[in-house]
């Protein structure tokens, strides 16, 4: 059945802004996304240097070694606006707080064995640093970067880099207390099995090239990382042994990198498919980050999985390594 | 069971410092001053950042939770209004005029507030700092996109909003705001955050943010109207921010004192010399005014602003000398400014007009002392003429500030009939000043205000034409070659209201609406 409900019609003079429908060939209709996206960055006519860079204008192409003919190139697979992108985010931590609601509920977290238990808190609260640091790495590819629809996305996962180092507070002040949270930072900073995993992420933090920083932070470190821990260790290592509570409090972090990755691989796809030279300077910067990644990863990997370490960290890599492939970076 | 009787409770404040600046740790592998770079060249000394308080406390989970909840209120009530035809509603067509200026004036420092603070939350070396400017970096990108979202459809319906992110980068008026905030993101980390976070967002944004909302809700306008009430919160969390920055500076170091003072200085009159082109708004382009801009004034910042830099005493700030000189303007300010655009009509993206008879006996009302005797006559008189046919449209190009890049329009403090020159001379070439307090402003920083993209100099330059245009060819017409580098279009973006395609428009349209045809 169809009913017709009338209102007065208007014939409209336009039906995006201009810079948009430059893009988009034509004056249609626009996505929110769209009209929250492009150009939204100044390109032209900035009136100072930056008192604390004076070799670059404000936003400037060449703080990267990639070029871009246009950085409104990218595109978020996900189409994320401050709007859609909240919405998202409210939703999945709706189901994260259902899931730590159950676990503290039932008691779950204390029927956890005790071994096992003790791995999941010698694993994951250390991480709570990992992800502070893509925070921080995320906060200035987002500064520093070129274009709007490369640099958006990276405040939300600069923020959701945040959102998943207090889950992983959580997990610990839940599974622990906060000696426990104490103990992961002295392990992080003192026990050799993260000094590999530290030095990367520090060394990140003076990286100067807003791309090559992506590459090594959302591409090579998380692209491991999260396969590894995430996917594997909790998911089916831990869960086989009586520890599937573990997997309901990470679950957050789990579909985030399932959705995330979307974006960094179809970031990836258009900077290499644009030039010959961008492919070869990615594939050099993703091999290079991805052996550090892998070799600060295995002893961190082998605190949970003891001798399976190195067979799994190689199994991760190989994915990884198809992954890149499909995005058009051979390594 | 036991167990989880003997483990301790967090309060509140101890439980978002292990959600925040617990994360943190001090590097080994990378000296501190690689990692955070920028943080010591302007001179301020923090000790311990550790006795950061923070502003508010919002972990991720709650954040996304409370500002989705208001998204999704915006965006139904954004929806509705344009599915029912809302911008119909409003008093009456001038109106749309404020929308156009806040769109392509306001919006785009949205953004640049965005990028802003994520610039300043990767740079200081507090966690604490770090994450509160973070927080405010994606709330600012929210509010670009929130105001072009709600702006889209009046877009649809109206000129001069069609390609408002292209005109702010150039057009002449919005280098003025575009300028003050390029200002704030090339200073350092600090003198930024003293600049917008408190100078802008505490100070001055019940003077700017607020006249728009307040004009929206008195002119029927309902998504500028509901995008301003739900960035409240927002802004609530930037203005404790603000604060807090201060105060922490304020209390590390005796010596950050004569900096800050410096910097409260000189925002304070930046963003006051921004808020020339909101008094006039107030006082003359909303058709249902709200108050004066001096009213506005005497409210926000003499008294509100006043009770403010009593409380700073304590730390030794005192109030900005500049404040002296613009209780001075304040009878002048919105009509020397509504004067020069409607001189400049032809050259700006939305329309001017002389007000109305009883608009001018309200402007008497609340200008005693200046509008009957210096500005109501020029008015009136522009009106006779206009009705006479000879609208007038200056086509000269004026003189511009070096530092706030207003046009020389201004009169001297306590002589309304003189205008103010100032000048510098500088390496060989001389600079030019709108006032005392611009004067000031460059001589403490010549190197950065001699690079300032003049409009008018780069007009007389060459570099505000189309690419390939000749201006040696025959017939050249300099000012249609500027407004097509605007992509402005003559006779639909700009010239008088009256006679306007949005006139015409808006008038047929509300026909439609309301009146059997």
């Amino acid at each position: 059945m169809h009913i017709d409900l009338r209102t007065v019609t208007i014939k409209p003079l336009r039906h995006t802004y201009d810079h948009v429908a430059r893009r988009i060939g034509g004056d249609k209709p626009a996505s929110r996304y769209q009209e929250g996206t492009f150009d939204l960055q100044a390109t032209a006519n900035f009136h100072y240097r930056p008192t604390w860079d004076p070799a670059h204008e404000i936003f400037d192409t060449s703080r990267t070694a990639i070029t871009m003919a246009d950085w409104y190139a990218f595109k978020d697979p996900r189409q994320f606006y401050y709007g859609a992108y909240t919405l998202a985010r409210a939703k999945q931590q709706d189901t994260a707080e259902a899931n730590f609601d159950f676990v503290e509920n039932r008691g779950l977290a204390q029927a956890l064995p005790v071994e096992l238990k003790d791995a999941v808190l010698r694993l994951l609260v250390p991480l709570r640093h990992v992800a502070w640091g893509s925070n921080m790495n995320n906060a200035s590819v987002c500064a520093y970067g070129y274009g709007t629809a490369f640099t958006q996305p990276c405040i939300y996962q600069a923020m959701d880099q945040l959102g998943i180092a207090q889950y992983l507070t959580r997990v610990g002040l839940l599974l622990g207390d906060l000696d426990t949270l104490d103990e992961g930072k002295r392990a992080w900073m003192e026990d050799d099995a993260w000094q590999g995993l530290r030095r990367y992420v520090e060394d990140c933090f003076v990286l100067q090239d807003p791309f090559e920083l992506f590459v090594a932070q959302n591409v090579a470190l998380d692209g491991l990382l999260y396969p590894l821990v995430y996917e594997t260790i909790v998911d089916d290592v831990l869960s086989s042994r009586g520890g599937t509570a573990v997997a309901m409090l990470t679950q957050f972090m789990t579909d985030w990198y399932g959705e995330t990755k979307k974006w960094v691989d179809a970031t990836m796809k258009t900077a290499a498919a644009e030039s010959a030279d961008n492919k070869a300077l990615l594939e050099t910067w993703t091999s290079h980050w991805r052996d550090r990644a892998a070799a600060a990863l295995l002893p961190v990997a082998r605190l949970a999985l003891a001798d399976n370490a190195d067979s799994v960290m190689s199994d991760v890599v190989q994915q990884f390594n198809s992954r890149q492939a499909k995005a058009g970076v051979a390594i | 069971m036991d167990m989880q009787a003997t483990k301790k409770k967090l309060g509140l404040k101890e439980r978002y410092q292990v959600m925040t600046r617990g994360l943190d740790w001090e590097p080994s592998y990378q000296k501190k001053e690689d990692i955070y770079p920028y943080v010591a060249y302007e001179g301020i000394k923090i000790h311990d950042w550790d006795k950061w308080e923070d502003p508010f406390r919002l972990t991720m989970d709650a954040y996304w939770k409370y500002q989705a909840e208001k998204e999704r209120k915006l965006y139904a009530i954004i929806d509705a209004y344009a599915q029912n035809n809302g911008h119909l509603n409003v008093t009456d067509a001038r109106y749309l005029n404020t929308v156009k200026l806040f769109l392509t004036g306001v919006s785009p420092l949205e953004y640049m507030a965005h990028r802003g603070f994520a610039h300043a939350g990767r740079q200081f070396p507090g966690a604490g700092p770090r994450v509160a400017c973070l927080m405010q970096s994606l709330d600012e990108i929210r509010h670009a996109q929130t105001q072009i979202h709600a702006l889209s459809n009046y877009n649809k319906h109206y000129n001069g909003l069609h390609d408002f992110r292209h005109m702010h980068d150039r057009v002449w008026y919005l280098s003025v705001p575009k300028s003050f905030f390029d200002d704030a993101v090339t200073a350092g980390p600090f003198e930024f955050m003293v600049a917008i976070g408190f100078s802008f967002e505490y100070v001055l944004t019940n003077l700017l943010f607020v006249p728009f909302v307040s004009g929206a809700a008195y002119n029927g306008d309902m998504s500028t109207m509901t995008f301003g009430f739900s960035a409240q919160s927002d802004e609530a969390r930037h203005m404790t921010l603000g604060l807090e920055v201060i105060k922490f500076i304020l209390e590390q170091d005796p010596d950050n004192l004569p900096i800050v003072q410096r910097w409260i200085d000189k925002w304070t009159w930046r963003g006051y010399r921004v808020l020339t082109l909101v008094a006039m708004m107030m006082d003359y382009m909303l058709p249902k005014r709200t108050m004066s801009w001096k009213e506005a004034w005497e409210v926000y910042f003499e008294e509100n602003g006043g009770a403010l830099f009593k409380d700073l005493a304590r730390y030794g700030i005192t109030m900005p000398k500049c404040a002296e000189t613009i209780a001075l303007e304040k009878d002048h300010l919105s009509h020397q400014a509504w004067g020069t655009f409607y001189n400049y009509g032809a050259a700006a993206a939305f329309h001017t007009w002389v007000p109305e008879k009883e608009e001018l006996d309200w402007l008497a009302s609340k200008y005693p002392d200046s509008f009957d005797k210096h500005y109501r006559p020029r008015l009136e008189y522009w009106r006779e003429q206009a009705a006479k046919g000879n609208r007038f449209y200056n086509k000269t190009l004026p003189m511009l500030c070096q530092t706030c890049q207003i046009p020389m329009l201004f009169t001297e403090p306590g002589d309304p009939t003189k205008i103010c020159y100032r000048e510098v001379d500088y390496k060989d070439n001389k600079y030019h000043f709108c006032s005392d307090h611009c004067k000031e402003i460059f001589e403490h920083e010549p190197e950065k205000y001699i690079q300032s993209w003049l409009p008018v100099h780069q007009i007389y330059q060459g570099n505000c034409f189309p690419e390939g245009t000749d201006p040696t060819a025959e017939g050249f017409d300099p000012l249609a070659a500027v407004l097509q580098y605007y992509h402005l279009e003559f006779g639909r973006d700009n010239l008088d209201f009256e006679g306007s395609e949005d006139q015409k428009n808006f008038d047929a349209w509300r026909g439609m609406a309301t009146k059997n045809a």
